[in-house]
């Protein structure tokens, strides 16, 4: 399918199919006060997505019934209630198996019950996107913001994004099927966001116009032929090399395992064009860098501003994608500084860990500030830890004791 | 149009593997083939690496030329002897995770329908025992209760054959098995009965000796799954390794099974009756005029 010349045309809503980087930056947008989750609607709503499948978990049960309201109203060609995780993710992966635009959510335990899921369809170069609204997993239950399980879903062979803020939310949510489609990507995308922080709270999100929409997916592009029986026989087990030779198997399966690490790699320069980069950096030649990303972010920057207040001058990157992870984007924004706090809200500090192994004199790192299991993070405990990095006589934070 | 795929592409004809011409020119898609014409024509699954003597691969050669359409066919599976054979097959073959095979083909029956709408798509689920019964049990019966319309066929040679001969919820009672050292605790699963329960259109039970009963189970059961609702399939596949089954004695061990707990049984819905009568011209289906309740 010719993809230009289907621009113009509209599809069975009524919608105009729209060339993405004119809908994504010069289309007007209508600012709208809306919740993390009504915000995942309004961009699915204009992806042109084939199926969604659906499975409540807190907190990304309201996102998942708010797009069955779209199917309802046409503009999902077929929407359902999976039985588990794993089933919803098995049967997005028959839905792309058989050259359909996916769509489906997951949270906390969710991720975790689906995780067998996500290196199948890496591995079978699925397009599927799949929304992580990340909770604490660990035990004793809490249903909290965490973003441990970006931890586990950063090897899986995804893309994976982490969204700061609704307004991330909705343009990525359309970006990211441009990127995971590609031919040379054609990968599947896990776009995360810290559950409750974005998904509950209200924000003004610039719209596009609902009338316009993305292309539709078009399975022919994709590097492995699809399940359609148009193409040449496909069998994703053909000959089964397990049970011929061991030595065959090893090839095959490491072989196959670099291609889709290859192809994330590629998906590098399809991503830095629709994201504008893989990092942001505000003030980046300051001798104190706070980095994270997701909502800790947002804490960062206030706590840059309360340390601007002192005289003390911080400077910020935001981390838009784990994977591909922006290696040579941190090397260039940290050679400078001579402290670098990474604030993060999770007990084993993946984010410090993945940073550490990428600069060069790594001790400038500081792991923390941390906080788990859906406790806040408040700028004040960010503030703390600049000081103590730099010496800096600090007061105890109030309810401290002390 | 899906019948392009095993067509030569212009100019290379003269290069293809005898393998693939065989497959082009003396293939049954887009012809009526029957098990009644097996040696006359070749087959779509022939060369496989299952052991000597085993009624699954008889059975699956004999499901697979049952197809209707197996030009419009996919094929589902997951882990366990049966996919070694059905990956084989000259169609396309998904394998997705550990027993998640009725949830792949619940997207993949879906997802064949956006985009070709009403020409018919068949997707097939064939999966052993452990697949169906235990790992996958729950996606199962769930595809059959939200009534996926697409065929499960379960390979049943009640045991864990692939990996070494473990007890599964499908072996009979008081079978001694590894995992199982004193034998089966509890009866072999009901999966028929569930399968009614669930809503399943069609529902039959066989066994691989009767290879036209096979073919007329496997063709009702792709036709009605089409349009009327989720199908089902349990057949005898004995596995004759882990039940030291001498390969020549294979069929008769089916047939005593057969006669002990195996009977041919089937069901058709209602609505599957009418259907097979006015669309596919079943006779036994066809409802007879309601005869004068008086005469003269």
């Amino acid at each position: 399918m010719d993809t230009t010349a289907i621009i113009g045309t509209k599809n069975k809503k009524g919608q105009v199919i729209t060339d993405p980087r004119v809908m994504m930056n010069d289309a007007p947008r209508t600012p709208s006060f809306f919740t993390g989750s009504e915000v995942i609607k309004e961009a699915v709503k204009r992806a042109n997505v084939d199926i969604m499948v659906a499975y409540p978990i807190t907190p990304q049960s309201e996102a998942a019934a708010l797009c069955g309201e779209l199917f309802a109203e046409g503009y999902i060609g077929d929407y359902f209630r999976g039985e588990s995780e794993f089933a919803v993710m098995s049967q997005c992966a028959g839905a792309a198996f058989g050259g359909a635009r996916v769509f489906t959510t997951t949270a906390g335990p969710g991720t975790m019950r689906a995780m067998e899921n996500f290196p199948m369809w890496a591995g079978s170069r699925l397009p599927i996107q799949c929304i992580v609204t990340c909770r604490g997993i660990n035990s004793p239950l809490s249903i909290q913001p965490d973003t441990i399980e970006i931890a586990y879903l950063m090897n899986t062979g995804m893309l994976v994004w982490h969204a700061e803020t609704a307004q991330d939310f909705y343009d990525w949510i359309l970006k990211g099927y441009m990127v995971s489609e590609e031919p040379d990507v054609h990968l599947p995308l896990a776009l995360c966001c810290d559950g409750f922080f974005v998904t509950h709270t209200k924000d003004v999100v610039g719209l596009t116009p609902a009338e316009m929409c993305l292309p539709p997916y078009d399975p022919y592009r994709s590097p492995v032929p699809c399940m359609d029986m148009e193409c040449p026989p496909v069998r994703m087990m053909r000959d089964p090399f397990v049970m011929k030779s061991n030595y065959i198997s090893y090839a095959t399966h490491a072989s196959w395992q670099q291609e889709v690490w290859a192809a994330a790699e590629r998906s590098r320069k399809h991503t830095i064009a629709w994201l504008d980069g893989l990092i942001d950096v505000e003030d980046g030649d300051a001798d104190i860098l706070i980095i994270s990303s997701g909502t800790a972010v947002s804490q960062g920057r206030e706590a840059m501003r309360l340390l601007a207040d002192e005289g003390v001058r911080v400077g910020l990157v935001k981390i838009k994608t784990l994977r591909p992870w922006p290696e040579e984007e941190l090397r260039e924004a940290t050679k400078h500084a001579s402290h670098i706090i990474v604030p993060e809200f999770n007990v084993i500090g993946w984010m410090a860990k993945e940073i550490k192994a990428t600069i060069p004199n790594s001790e400038r790192v500081v792991a923390g500030p941390r906080v788990c299991g859906g406790m806040t993070l408040p700028p004040e405990v960010i503030v703390e830890e600049v000081k103590k990095a730099i010496g800096m006589r600090s007061g105890v934070l109030a309810g401290r004791g002390g | 149009m899906s019948l392009d795929y095993v067509k030569f592409t212009p100019g290379f004809d003269t290069f293809m593997p005898k393998e693939y011409r065989d497959m082009v020119e003396h293939g049954p898609f887009g012809k009526k083939a029957t098990v009644s014409q097996m040696g006359s024509f070749k087959e779509i699954l022939e060369e496989h690496p299952m052991c000597a003597g085993c009624a699954m691969t008889l059975f699956i050669r004999l499901a697979i030329v049952a197809f209707p359409n197996p030009e419009d066919t996919i094929t589902v599976g997951t882990a366990g002897c049966g996919r070694l054979a059905i990956s084989q097959a000259a169609i396309p073959f998904v394998y997705g995770n550990y027993g998640d095979q009725n949830g792949v083909a619940s997207g993949l029956s879906r997802g064949l329908r956006i985009r070709f709408g009403d020409q018919p798509k068949d997707v097939v689920v064939m999966a052993g025992d452990g697949g169906t019964a235990d790992i996958g049990f729950q996606q199962v019966l769930h595809s059959w209760f939200r009534k996926e319309r697409f065929t499960t066929i379960m390979l049943d040679n009640e045991v864990y054959g692939n990996t070494g001969g473990q007890e599964s919820g499908m072996t009979t009672r008081g079978a001694v098995l590894k995992m199982a050292p004193l034998g089966k605790k509890f009866e072999k699963m009901d999966m028929v009965s569930m399968a009614k329960i669930a809503g399943c259109a069609y529902i039959a039970t066989v066994v691989p000796n009767n290879p036209r009963r096979v073919e007329s189970c496997i063709k009702k059961a792709v036709l009605i799954a089409r349009e009327v609702g989720p199908t089902y399939i349990q057949a005898y596949t004995s596995c004759n390794i882990e039940y030291a089954i001498p390969t020549d004695k294979v069929m008769e061990d089916a047939k005593t099974v057969e006669d002990d707990r195996y009977k041919f049984t089937e069901y058709v819905s209602e609505d599957a009756k009418a259907y097979l009568a006015d669309r596919y011209g079943y006779k036994e289906f066809i409802q007879k005029p309601v005869a004068a309740l008086t005469k003269v």
